[in-house]
């Protein structure tokens, strides 16, 4: 990459930095530099090596080799603290707040004020640095406050502050954008653009192309570990990023879709209420339909799911399945009775991340494989009703026992978690933005599976937060508002602003 | 600050060891009239001062989603080692000292195995418990040992008017409780306790954390030791037996979570401590079956632990994010 002013020394320099994982090459000889003052956009598959690379500068990892260069000197942090005390921050996709305690001890956790002569902090003066900080981020919250207290997207500023904090030069931001609503996300890009303007340098990964395109200076795309593109944001579009992280010309992103089906309905809810969640809910969803959910964040989207599949209580109204009503329902009733729910939150609520592959997939089946009376688990059929899933499902060919389910990309993650769901051979499946940080190829794979599920006959619900996905793969769409359904697309009425304007709507709370 | 934090039940509930503790006072105070007088309540606290010492460092280890199961056996080996020491003429000091070291010494092995070798805490102190008690048990030879009467004369002794063991006891307290919440280090034992990955990626030395968590165990063992050697005045084969789990219900019962990040060792800690105390000093006086004093304590434990669950799940009720006004 070129910089514009020749005369000063680019910020960061990676050359030819290597890393292998058990022998499997995560980044082959990446070569970047960066300019002081600009924003770099990084973008690629799940697995192209983002992380990784960032990892590595960040002190998480050590290259196998290469180096790198920051701010003219050699940067080998062994540890996040060497590369925090050389001005480098990392604001990871999981914050690393600590609920338990306060803003302002989250901010000094590693740099405490002290009083003069004792090991003791100095309270006065630590809010009155944790204020100054927090102006600086524009977060008016008390800095005695427990993080555990505060909204995603506060924290989210927490944790720039926290980077302001320790004087960094360069910010990495790894999906910051992943968990905030859209007001959150405007003032998140607003303080970017403000310490932009400032001389702050910074890192930007995220599969929001759109985000990426208007905000960075420089884009660099990865590839299996390598770099495939990279140069002035102005020099690229979305089309172009897509066909260089998949290595492939993507003329259509979905697959087509059948027509909706008139068939007996499968999950119907009848004026779902509870108070202060949802008000008055009502839909069908027939087998074999395809039902997108769409609303804003904050919507009542997946509290909707989480009542449907019994996590949540509900206070009055109905939930029929196969005409049936459920009574008192509970994730074990919801089940047995032909319902699956992919969650949203993967990592905390889909898997047991340190489990192996197959391990996970069993977690939900497990039972219809241990017949009674002995209920003892019948290990072949087991076996190759995993291995026919797994097929089905496309999933990475890792041997299925020995690695743990962290270690794969986050599509692969969502292919075991949706394959667990698969394997109890469900009628209604409820998918809670399934194809949230997932890469663009496996993002494809899903709309794929997704279609072939409902061509088979399965009910699907699905949740989205990415308008394309909903246009392109629903029959129907419900549009959700402060708990509420305000408007139904049948797939010849779709548009994006009618949607949009339902989900909007800006009358105020009475 | 939110609604959540202002419902009357939390408000309860976040101070359920005091609660509970008042209760307790009350119903033993309403049975009996000697319960409530000065000189028995004091009698409760000096009582309560060993257990209370060694808690205080079982709460360093809980905060960090540890456990140390090998303090009993810490106090016991280093009360065998002041106690030979005593005996074949050494200076008192000479001998408490020797007993501290050896808990620092216990508290590092511990340290030690946990942080470098990285084994589970639970395993770890549980051989430790086993080879300290094996250690006490060379030492003494199996044989009760009877102490000097200095000993207990220091356990009888006053400092201003203030029993020696609750001078100490007072001290360590008052150090710990700064320590915990009013130093860096205190507020990262937190951290660590909360989630070591994340501490660690921050940047915290979570290795020396929870290495020095273990030592401030060991010797807070080793103190809670000395105040027992100091009102006993001997050491049995039993010393320190089983004091693991008063230790682990006292930090419980105030409040300290077993899943780390969670507690404080005052009032907290101390609180527990005196409690499962004031519990057994009513019992006696009320002439109870003394095969009842473990029943009764282990229904306070499960009270508190209830306790604590109703409060989480209360406050998880409360602060679940409306989306539309009720």
């Amino acid at each position: 990459m070129s910089s514009p002013a020749p005369a000063a020394p680019p910020l960061l320099r990676f050359d030819r930095i290597q890393k292998s994982f058990f022998g499997v090459p995560v980044l082959q000889g990446i070569s970047l530099s960066l300019d002081q003052g600009r924003a770099l956009g990084l973008v690629g598959e799940n697995g192209a090596g983002k992380t990784t690379l960032m990892n590595i500068l960040g002190g998480n990892l050590a290259p196998d080799a290469g180096r790198i260069e920051f701010a003219g000197l050699p940067h080998q942090p062994r540890s996040p603290l060497e590369a925090a005390a050389a001005g480098i921050a990392f604001v990871h996709q999981e914050l690393n707040l600590f609920p338990n305690l306060s803003v302002a001890e989250n901010l000094h956790l590693t740099a405490f004020p002290r009083r003069r002569g004792f090991p003791v902090i100095h309270r006065a003066l630590l809010r009155a640095k944790t204020r100054a900080l927090l102006e600086q981020v524009s977060l008016d919250i008390d800095s005695d406050t427990p993080v555990e207290r505060l909204t995603a997207g506060e924290r989210q500023l927490v944790e720039i502050a926290k980077a302001l904090g320790i004087e960094a030069r360069l910010l990495i931001l790894d999906e910051p954008t992943t968990s905030l609503t859209d007001l959150e996300t405007r003032r998140l890009f607003d303080l970017l653009e403000r310490l932009r303007g400032q001389g702050m340098t910074m890192i930007y990964i995220s599969h929001h192309l759109a985000d990426v395109l208007r905000f960075c200076d420089h884009i660099a795309v990865l590839r299996d570990g390598e770099l495939v593109g990279s140069g002035p944001a102005s020099a690229f579009n979305a089309t172009r990023l897509i066909s260089l992280m998949v290595g492939r010309q993507l003329d259509q992103v979905f697959p087509g879709s059948a027509p909706p089906p008139d068939s007996p309905p499968v999950l119907e809810a009848r004026r779902l209420s509870h108070p202060g969640i949802i008000d008055q809910v009502s839909f069908t969803l027939r087998a074999g339909e395809i039902l997108g959910l769409s609303g804003l964040m904050g919507s009542g989207r997946s509290e909707l799911a989480r009542i449907l599949f019994g996590l949540d209580p509900f206070g009055a109204g109905e939930i029929l399945v196969e005409g049936k009503p459920l009574r008192r329902p509970r994730p074990i009733r919801c089940l047995r009775r032909g319902l699956a729910f992919v969650t949203e939150n993967r990592r905390e609520e889909g898997l047991c991340l340190e489990a192996s592959i197959a391990d996970n997939l069993l977690l939900v089946a497990l039972r219809d494989f241990a017949p009674p009376p002995a209920r003892w688990i019948r290990r072949r059929p087991l076996q190759a009703a995993a291995a026919r899933i797994r097929s089905a499902v496309r999933l990475t060919p890792t041997a299925l026992d020995s690695h743990p389910v962290k270690t794969l990309s986050g599509g692969n993650q969502q292919k075991v978690v949706l394959a667990k769901w698969l394997l109890s051979q469900p009628r209604v499946i409820i998918l809670d933005e399934p194809t949230r940080g997932i890469d663009v190829g496996a993002k494809c794979e899903f709309y794929q599976l997704i279609h072939d599920l409902a061509a088979r006959g399965t009910g699907i619900l699905l949740i989205s937060s990415e308008m394309e996905e909903l246009l392109g793969l629903c029959h129907r769409i419900l549009v959700l508002r402060q708990g509420a359904i305000r408007d139904e697309l049948q797939r010849p009425e779709f548009d994006r602003e009618r949607i949009l304007r339902a989900a909007l709507h800006t009358e105020r709370a009475p | 600050m939110t609604p959540a934090t202002r419902h009357p039940w939390l408000i309860v509930l976040n101070q359920a060891p005091v609660v509970l503790f008042l209760a307790v006072l009350a119903l033993f105070g309403a049975r009996s009239a000697q319960f409530l007088q000065p000189d028995n309540l004091v009698n409760i606290l000096i009582q309560s001062s060993s257990t209370a010492m060694v808690a205080i460092g079982m709460t360093f280890v809980l905060l960090t989603a540890g456990v140390d199961l090998s303090v009993g056996s810490m106090m016991f080996v280093g009360a065998a080692l002041a106690g030979k020491l005593a005996l074949q003429g050494y200076p008192l000091l000479l001998s408490i000292l020797a007993m501290i070291l050896a808990g620092l010494l216990g508290g590092a092995l511990n340290a030690l195995f946990v942080t470098r070798l990285r084994i589970a805490p639970f395993i770890v102190t549980l051989a430790t418990l086993y080879l300290g008690r094996g250690l006490g048990l060379w030492i003494t030879q199996t044989r009760a040992m009877n102490l000097p009467e200095s000993f207990l004369h220091l356990g009888a002794g006053r400092w201003l008017g203030i029993p020696i063991p609750l001078v100490i006891l007072g001290t360590v307290l008052l150090i710990a409780h700064i320590v915990l919440q009013h130093t860096p280090f205190g507020r990262q034992i937190y951290a660590t306790g909360q989630d070591i990955e994340t501490a660690r990626k921050a940047g915290l030395r979570t290795g020396r954390i929870l290495a020095s968590v273990y030592i401030v165990s060991g010797a807070c063992a080793a103190l809670g030791g000395l105040i027992s050697l100091t009102q006993l005045g001997a050491v049995s084969p039993t010393f320190g037996a089983q004091k693991e789990f008063a230790a682990i219900a006292a930090a419980v019962l105030g409040g300290t979570s077993l899943f780390g990040g969670r507690g404080r060792v005052f009032p907290g800690t101390l609180l527990g401590a005196v409690l499962i105390q004031t519990v057994e000093n009513g019992l006696v006086i009320l002439n109870a079956d003394p095969y009842l004093y473990p029943l009764v304590t282990s229904a306070i434990i499960f009270v508190a632990v209830s306790l604590d669950c109703l409060r989480q799940r209360l406050v998880e009720r409360l602060s679940r994010r409306l989306i539309r006004p009720v």
